[in-house]
Order: structure tokens, then sequence, then C-alpha cells
């Protein structure tokens, strides 16, 4: 190593990473169910996607975590995100496609991907 | 990338509570669930909380499992890693809330700590430096390469006001200015970091050079570069074999990234590090005696001055600061002097770490500000005293300290104040008494270290200590009378003024500070031959009360020396013939007390 710029590259390549160990409380959880029903109809892809998605793009405030069945069985795969002081928004039958489109227009760009909401699919 | 990433403590506490097979077995049953390649296994360092090891963090979540068995792994694998259900009965009590899970960080045990040389511990992997790299390591680094000028690096340190965390608190910066500036011939400079933790019951050098150990290579080559040096020496302990690991794989990373060695950073400044490991002989932990082992001689301490800073390592000067001390300096450059004060009291800036020990219900490692009292260690922090005993003394400092008494208890913590009660900040021991604990037998014990330990070079500590235990067992006997205290005290006050070292100056400490706060207890001993506590055999008597007990015999049974046998009276309502004891044959040992389930057995 001989210079400042290649100490950066290394940080900015592990800075992700470590930060998913943070203490603090990320503003926003992205909470995917990981039941039998969830992972059964393709939650892992989605949920490994998301996870990769946000340490890549160093969503600090956020954290992807799992949780069990949400009773929705038939929705599955369900991906929630809590923000802090919203509405938690529901988002149903998501792929990792789907998924990449919530962290960028939802996580980063602070729209809703309403289409993909149960709102709309209730309709 | 992983998703998620179990945490896994593999500091000396967590390794001998069985971490390194819930390790293994973890690897083994996500790979069995095939989440390999979605859940990562990280070994890191002390988390603190020794007693509740093996210690098991999971991420992003949070959750905190501790004492881990190894047949909970199978389970939390499958629940939580692969369908993400915590397993609620394994988590750490503490961080559960109404049946909610809370973070760590807002349980007693972490909400008033303050992670400032701890930061990364229980936090990356110590065999990894791209972790350490990611959480901002080695740009301090950088930045006093390209930015600073050694003046201003000094200057930094001496305004973030950082005193030396060995115990003594004598300024940093001051030492470092001393060594830059005292002997300006161009010649050889050295850097060395002290790491013979010798006092009993500290362990923060260990786990920070466990948990952390790039900290200290980072901070050392800081130094270099302010004082002028371009060789690092850190003398640590060989009884700490996985430290001397982790340090052994740190400096073999750092050299190959370049961050040790012959132009760091593409600058002309050049510094290497090598390790020396001490035989652990208490007294090398005092800086003169350090050196001269280092040397290759015999650790024996020199008078000062000649300062190190003057003439240190092989006579050249030489600043020696402690692994604590080290693992402050990268996050004052990077945070500026500023922040660091803004920490602390007065004339203490920043944090402490203690090694909590002794009657404590939370034994581990904690890191507080400057200025927080006792009262919150021990009562918030600690978790307080184990079956409801009362609070009797806490010891700081070791060997070289004194003990804290219960109306010293809203004193803040800082280097002045306990001089000013009579102990030391030391190296950050702090050994929790309570009501069951005799106080001489207390100083009896750091006396007894001391003079094991005593290096034999100067006379006032390689006799006068061992004349100070003698006159200890005297009264631990029961054979002193009042006018040996005041010769204590007259021995105790010699040994202070005329040792050679810093070792056996402090050596009477523990006497000192017991006499002056506990002089009844010394009394009692001497005048009434009584031990309060409980503690000093040769002033207890063993006793059976015939009325209690019923004459099972399970005593004698017992009894090593055989000194219990029956009586001719039975008590009204019982059938058998009571037990009694003769003092001539009992060895004081306590065994009867412990089988006899009719606490007919009492002790005084």
């Amino acid at each position: 190593m001989k210079s400042l710029a290649e100490l950066k590259a290394i940080r900015d390549k592990v800075q992700g990473q470590v930060g998913l160990r943070s203490e603090a409380e990320a503003g926003t959880r992205v909470v995917v169910g990981m039941a039998t029903c969830g992972i059964a109809s393709g939650a892992r892809p989605v949920l490994n996607a998301l996870s990769e998605a946000v340490q890549e793009k160093k969503l600090d405030n956020v954290a992807v975590v799992q949780t069990g069945c949400i009773g929705l069985c038939q929705y599955e795969p369900i991906v929630e995100v809590i923000e802090q002081g919203k509405e938690k928004v529901t988002y149903i039958k998501m792929t990792p496609e789907k998924a990449m489109e919530v962290v960028n227009r939802h996580l980063i760009g602070g729209h809703v991907v309403t289409e993909y909401t149960i709102q709309s699919a209730l309709k | 990338m992983y998703r998620s990433h179990v945490l896994v403590c593999g500091g000396t506490g967590c390794t001998s509570s069985g971490s390194q097979q819930i390790q293994d077995l973890l690897k083994a049953e996500i790979e069995k669930a095939g989440l390999s390649k979605e859940v990562s296994v990280v070994q890191t360092g002390c988390h603190g909380l020794c007693a509740l090891g093996p210690i098991m963090i999971v991420y992003p979540e949070g959750t905190f499992y501790s004492m881990v068995k190894p047949e909970y792994i199978p389970e939390i694998v499958q629940e939580h890693l692969l369908k993400g259900r915590v397993v609620k009965k394994y988590v750490y009590e503490e961080t559960i809330d109404n049946d909610e899970i809370k973070p760590l960080v807002e349980t007693a045990f972490y909400k008033k700590q303050h992670r400032i040389a701890l930061r990364n511990c229980g936090v990356i992997n110590p065999e990894n430096i791209d972790e350490y790299i990611g959480t901002r390591g080695y740009e301090a680094l950088g930045k006093v390469l390209t930015e600073m000028t050694p003046e201003q690096v000094i200057d930094t340190i001496l305004a973030s006001g950082l005193r030396g965390r060995g115990g003594a608190g004598f300024p940093t910066g001051k030492k470092w200015q001393l060594a830059r500036n005292l002997v300006q011939d161009g010649g050889q400079k050295y850097v060395c970091c002290n790491a013979d933790e010798g006092d009993p019951g500290a362990f923060m050098d260990r786990s920070v050079l466990e948990g952390d150990p790039h900290v200290v290579l980072e901070a050392m080559a800081i130094a270099g570069y302010a004082i002028g040096a371009s060789q690092g020496y850190i003398y640590v302990r060989a009884e700490y074999p996985i430290a001397v690991e982790r340090l052994t794989i740190a400096i073999g990373q750092a050299r190959e990234y370049g961050l040790l060695g012959k132009n760091i950073f593409g600058t002309d400044f050049s510094f290497d590090i090598d390790l020396r490991l001490g035989a652990g002989a208490f007294v090398c932990g005092e800086e003169t005696a350090l050196m001269t082992s280092i040397e290759g001689n015999r650790g024996e301490p020199r008078p000062r001055p000649p300062f190190p800073a003057v003439k240190g390592l092989f006579a050249r000067p030489t600043i020696l600061n402690n692994v604590e001390t080290w693992a402050n300096i990268p996050q004052i450059i990077l945070n500026g002097p500023e922040w660091f004060a803004s920490m602390g009291t007065e004339k203490s800036k920043g944090t402490k770490v203690f090694a909590l020990g002794g009657k404590i219900n939370n034994t581990g490692l904690v890191e507080i500000p400057m200025g927080t009292t006792l009262r919150e260690v021990i009562e918030e922090i600690g978790g307080g005293i184990p079956n409801g005993k009362k609070f009797k003394a806490a010891q700081t400092g070791g060997p070289s300290g004194g003990c804290i008494p219960v109306e010293h208890f809203d004193v803040p913590i800082d280097y002045d104040n306990l001089i000013a009660i009579g102990s030391m900040m030391g190296s950050g021991g702090l050994i929790v008494m309570d009501e069951d604990n005799c106080m001489v037998d207390i100083a009896k014990f750091f006396l007894q270290f001391t003079v094991d330990e005593s290096c034999g070079k100067c006379t006032p500590c390689r006799i006068g200590t061992k004349r100070l235990l003698e006159m200890l067992e005297k009264v631990t006997d029961g054979k002193a009378t009042l006018e040996d205290l005041d010769k204590m005290e007259e021995l105790c006050n010699y040994i202070k003024a005329n040792a050679l070292c810093g070792l056996g100056q402090t050596a009477p400490n523990p006497v000192l500070s017991t006499l002056r706060y506990f002089r009844d207890e010394y009394v009692a001993h001497v005048v009434d031959k009584k031990c309060p506590a409980g503690v000093c055999k040769s002033l207890l008597t063993y006793t059976i009360d015939p009325e209690t007990c019923i004459g099972c015999g399970m005593c004698a049974k017992g009894c090593p020396a055989d000194a219990i046998s029956r009586t001719d009276y039975v008590a009204p309502g019982h059938k058998l013939a009571s037990m009694s004891i003769d003092p001539a044959k009992c060895v004081k040992c306590g065994a009867c007390m412990g089988t006899c389930k009719f606490k007919a057995i009492s002790k005084k």
C-alpha cells in the first residue's frame, strides 16, 4: 500500500459489512417474512438481495432483518418497511428484482412503490 | 456479502468457557442448513461480560445469546438464522423487556459505558486487518503522515489531556515532547508498548490486544513519527498466548500491506515493530525493568533520572506507554483533542477501562468516562453484590493501590481523587469486597504477592516487605500488640520513602489504606483476638450447638482431623447424642459446616 487512496478503497469495501454490526438503532427496518411459507415461496433470495443492496449502497440507517410468519401466507414473500414516524408499508409477492426496485425507489428515493403493496392487490 | 453476521467471542474468558467449540459447531450447523453463503461466523475479542460467556451476538438484529451451550446451536441455527425467530429462552435476560428484545446498549451493563479504547473489541475480527480498516483503522496514521508535522501530533496529544493508563497518570503528550526534544543528535529512538500486565485480577490490556491488536500498532507508528523513532517493541507476557498470536498475525498483515516497514504511505517515514515476550515477572511492568529485560538482561529496575525519554532502551531516548493509552491515540487524532477533552473531569480526560472482579454480579470489562462514581460502577454497571451481601470496600490499583471504603462510594473516579483517598488508579483492576472479606487478610494477600515478586535489588523492598508481611501474619495469628500496628505504619512509610522503583514505593499501600479505613478490624484482631469477618483461621473456633445437633454424625465422617466425637448429651426431642469438636485437634478447615444440614455448627 503506497497511498491513502488504497487504504480508502479497502475501507469502502469493508465498511458496509462491518456496519451491519452497529448497535445504534436503525431508523428504518426492512423485515422479511422467513417462516416456512415465506421460504417455500422464495423469501431467501429476496432477503439476500435486500441485505446485499443495503450493504453495497451503504444505507447505514437501514437494517434488514427476518421475522416469522406474518399470517398472510398466500401473499408471501412479504417484505415490510418500517420507518420511524411513518405508517408501515407491506410489499407482497416479492422477487429479488422487485426488491431492488424497493431499495432504489423507496429506501433511497423515499417514494413507496405502490404497485407492489398489499393495498394495491386488495383493490 | 453476508446478510447476517454471528459474532462469537474469542477472548480468553470465553475461550476458557468453551467458545471455540461453539464456533466450530456453529459453522457446521450453518453449512448443514445451507446458509454458508448468507451467514458469516466472526470470531471477535472480548465483549466485556465475561461472567456470561460464551457470548454470541447475531447481527443485524443485535440478539445477545449468553452462556451458550453446544446443544443450543442446532436450534438457534434452524430457528433464528434460517427462519428468523429469535430463540428467546437462550437470550441474555437483561435484554428482554416485556417480551420485546431491546438493544444491548440499553442494558444496565452497557448503558453508562463509553467505549473508546474498547471500541472494536467484540465488534471486529482481530485477525483480519481489513475489518480494522473498515472501522477507520490506519486512517489516523495516514492523516498524521500526510497532513501533520510531528510537533502538531504532539500538540494534539497534549491538548487532549490524555494521561498514562498504566497507573501513574503521567501526561502522554508531555512524555512524547520530552523524547522528541531532549536529545537531538539524529540517532535512533525507540517506542515501546508495555503489555506486561501483572496486577492480580486485571485484564484490560489483554483484552485490547486480543480484540483489537492493530490499534496498538497504528498508535505506536504515530508516536514513532512524532518523536522520530523507526523501531518499536511490544513487551507482552508469554502467559497471554492468544494475545501473542493475534499480535504476531497483526504485525504480519500490517507489514504485508506496507503499513509497517519502509516508506509508509509513500512518505519517507519508516517504522517497524517487534515483539518481546516477558516471562511473567511482575517487576518487568516497571518501565526501567521492562527496558532492561528487552535488552536481554535480568529484569531489574534502575534509578531515575535519567528518565527513559533521555536515556532509555539501549541508552537511547525511548517512550513507553501502556496498551490502553495506545488504544486512545488514533481516535484522538481522528476526532480531535477537543472531542477527547470533552469527556471526563478537569484533570483526567477521556475514559478508563476497569476489570471488575471479586464479589460482584457482572464480572468483566467496562469502560467508563472519568468522573463516574464507584456507586454507579458497582451498583448499576456491575449489577451489585451477589447474595444480598453488604458492600465493604473496593480495591483499585492492585498491589500498588488501596481500598476504598463505603463512605467514598460517591467520589468521582479520576487519578487525583483516588490518590487523595489513599488508593490509586493503577492499571484498572477493581476488586469488590463484601462483609465476608477480612481487610487484614486482603492486605496480607497483596503483600504476599509483592514479597513473591520483589526483584530483590533494593533492601527496603526485599527485606522491608518481608518484615511487613511477618507483622501482618502476627496480626492474623492474634499475637500482635497495638504497638505493632504503629511499628507497621512506620515501616510502611520507610519503604515508601526509600524503595528504588515504583513497585517498592507503592507496595505498602494496601496495608496503609486498610489501616486508615479499617483500623477497627486490626484492633479486633489484636485486642479481642477475633476476626470480625470470620476469615483468619487462627482466631476462629468452630462449635456445635448441642441443642440443634441431631447427632447424625455426618460432620465426624467429613472431618479430616478426627476432631469430632459424640458426647453423652441427648437434647430434648432428639434420639441421638449430640456431637462436639475438640478445639485442640480442629484444623479449622470448615468441612463440617458444609456437611451439616441442620445449621448446628457455627464459627466465631
